[in-house]
């Protein structure tokens, strides 16, 4: 220790982690817990579950519907909702593979065609919650209906574009990192970790600022490498890290550093915890909730394209079925408050780490889909009933 | 010296204030009591800049300014603590502190940088929260109006104004935002107190300024009055 006169920041007293708990600052430990449930319950169920291979295909699973799940938490976050991810992710998938495929775009040119259709979706979004007032629960309700219409209008009688194996879009999903692309990636990702923790502990102790015990950052950085490398370790010995993967993780840590470390990010919070008290204090609400619903549908955007790279096809079903609850339940269960104002990027990895593994545990299991949803249901269900929980317990 | 000079301001077919005028000078505590109605609130608004004077106005230093909206008045050193206080609770004390006018290198937020100002800032006001990165949900009434209060001196104000810093709080913790009061005096600031609570006045303020049916009904130096002579300038029953 360079600085023996450092003040280190005391860990909580019993009363102290109690009165946490009671104001709903649970952190990751539920859902983190709930995942060690599943993956005892399932793999002693089917002895596949957590073999390399599972695992790698939940990881390729995860990432499209984890996007659009990341987009949803920026309008959770203000304590808004965007029921029209779904239908969004379907339609600009849709205006992708048309202009690739029947208009022959380059594909770079043409996903960044679908995003920019996304941003005007959520613009529209934004403008009419703001300007005309109308509540985002209508604004977004009538997206799911109308832009999924425009999606099956865009597609016309063929009803499906195929999109070819060996063409830009559908390989971003065959794509897998070889095992020293992976284990350079985990190593940098921990060394900048530490580095920055080291750094930041430094300018605190400069500032005479309290910090955390070094021990602690410590035991940080080495979890965060523990948990990477038995990733890359279990991946490779399938067949590599997937590049869907590594995508959706960087947008999840990208996402994470402009909340909490931008003017931006700290204004989100803040108009999702008291709107007056935001408008007050000078923050123009009115851009950072447009901004916000184009953040949402640019994401569910590029969830979209995700997924059709998965199908390497757009059809009717694109950004249908159960995916929008999906990714709603994700952000729910990772822990973002619906009412604003409380949850990370995180939640999105996390929470979709949890449905995704049910999902899949239970196909293995070849239970009924019947039963599948009931499940979810049960879990989505218990995930709020936490949120609401935690809400009361802040309100008195 | 900033005073309020002649102000008048009619709502409709209700006269709320009519030549009313009102000095604070720093290191002055001065409390504006009268009952609902008298037009304290109306006031405090024209003062804050939330609502435009018919007539009359506001002088700083005997120059006439000009006081359009709030921010007009916050970047001429007016700073009110509203009565609802206005924090994010899902936010720490330091992101509530510096809620919009964020240190920052471009759209970077200087989290140091916020967090030594912070403390130093509660350090001097004597305001004690053991951790200062809690959010504000898990702080105490008393705790959560210290903060609001010395919120209003980030941007290094001439003027506080408090609406009703004690309505919602128990004895103990009025005890402490009255002492957190007589600290801002002793930084040379002038404060502007609104408040029912004629116990707290007099604890608190230098001058008691009484308003009653929208007009000036009295002023008293809070060592020489008694309280019955207030009551009975806020009643009208001296009259």
């Amino acid at each position: 220790m360079t600085n023996p006169t450092a003040l280190v920041r005391k860990p909580y007293t019993p009363k102290e982690a109690v009165e946490r708990l009671r104001h709903g600052d649970l952190g990751a430990w539920p859902v983190a817990g709930a995942l060690i449930v599943i993956a005892i319950v399932f793999g002693s169920l089917n002895e596949h579950f957590l073999s390399s291979e599972n695992l790698t295909n939940l990881a390729l699973q995860m990432a499209a519907t984890g996007t659009i799940s990341l987009g949803i938490i920026m309008v959770l976050l203000l304590g808004e909702i965007d029921l029209s991810a779904g239908s969004v992710s379907g339609l600009c998938a849709v205006v992708m593979a048309i202009l690739s495929e029947r208009l022959h775009w380059n594909p770079l040119l043409a996903i960044l065609a679908a995003l920019v259709a996304g941003a005007l979706v959520g613009l529209l979004h934004g403008l009419m919650f703001t300007r005309i007032r109308m509540p985002s629960f209508v604004v977004t309700l009538a997206g799911l209906i109308g832009w999924q219409g425009l999606l099956l209008y865009l597609l016309g009688s063929g009803g499906i574009i195929n999109l070819p194996f060996d063409g830009f879009v559908a390989k971003l999903s065959d794509t897998w990192l070889p095992a020293w692309a992976a284990w350079t990636l985990t190593a940098g990702l921990v060394a900048v970790y530490a580095a920055s923790g080291v750094i930041s502990r430094r300018r605190r102790v400069a500032a005479e600022l309290p910090v955390t015990a070094m021990w602690w950052l410590s035991a940080r950085v080495g979890g965060l490498a523990v948990v990477l490398a038995g990733a890359v370790l279990v991946m490779s010995a399938d067949r590599g890290v997937p590049l869907l993967l590594v995508i959706f993780g960087t947008l999840v840590v990208v996402f994470d550093l402009i909340l909490r470390h931008t003017t931006f990010g700290r204004w989100m919070y803040a108009v999702g915890g008291n709107v007056e008290a935001a408008r007050r204090a000078g923050i123009n609400v009115t851009r950072i909730r447009v901004l916000a619903f184009v953040l949402s549908s640019v994401l569910a955007a590029f969830g979209g394209i995700l997924s059709a790279s998965r199908l390497s096809a757009v059809n009717q079903g694109s950004g249908g079925s159960d995916i929008l609850l999906m990714a709603i339940a994700a952000a729910v269960i990772g822990g973002t408050s619906l009412f604003g104002g409380r949850g990370r990027t995180y939640a999105a990895l996390l929470g979709i780490l949890v449905i995704q593994s049910i999902t899949n545990g239970m196909f293995l299991l070849s239970v009924d889909s019947s039963v599948r949803y009931m499940v979810t249901a049960a879990v989505l269900a218990l995930a709020v009933a936490i949120d609401s929980l935690a809400r009361r317990g802040n309100a008195t | 010296m900033i005073s309020a000079r002649d102000i008048s301001k009619r709502y409709g077919a209700v006269q709320a204030l009519e030549g009313v005028s009102l000095d604070l000078a720093p290191g002055e505590v001065v409390a504006l009591v009268g009952d609902n109605g008298a037009g304290k609130s109306t006031l405090v608004k024209i003062i804050s800049g939330a609502v435009s004077p018919d007539s009359g106005g506001l002088f700083i230093d005997g120059e006439p300014v000009h006081v359009g909206n709030p921010h007009d008045a916050q970047r001429l050193g007016i700073s009110t603590v509203y009565q609802d206080l206005a924090l994010c609770e899902n936010l720490d004390v330091v992101a509530n502190l510096f809620l919009g006018s964020e240190r920052r290198r471009l759209s970077f937020l200087n989290h140091i940088q916020m967090e030594r100002s912070a403390r130093d800032l509660l350090t001097s006001l004597d305001v004690r929260i053991r951790d200062i990165r809690v959010p504000v949900a898990m702080l105490s009434g008393g705790q959560r109006q210290s903060v609001a209060i010395a919120r209003a001196l980030i941007g290094e104000p001439r003027l506080v104004i408090l609406d009703e810093p004690t309505a919602a709080l128990g004895v103990e913790q009025t005890a402490q935002v009255l002492d957190l009061i007589r600290r801002l005096r002793e930084r040379g600031l002038a404060v502007l107190l609104i408040s029912h609570n004629l116990a707290d006045v007099r604890a608190v303020s230098d001058r008691v300024v009484v308003l009653r049916l929208g007009r000036n009904a009295g002023e008293f130096r809070t060592a020489d009055a008694s309280q019955e002579a207030i009551v009975a300038a806020i009643t009208g029953a001296a009259a």
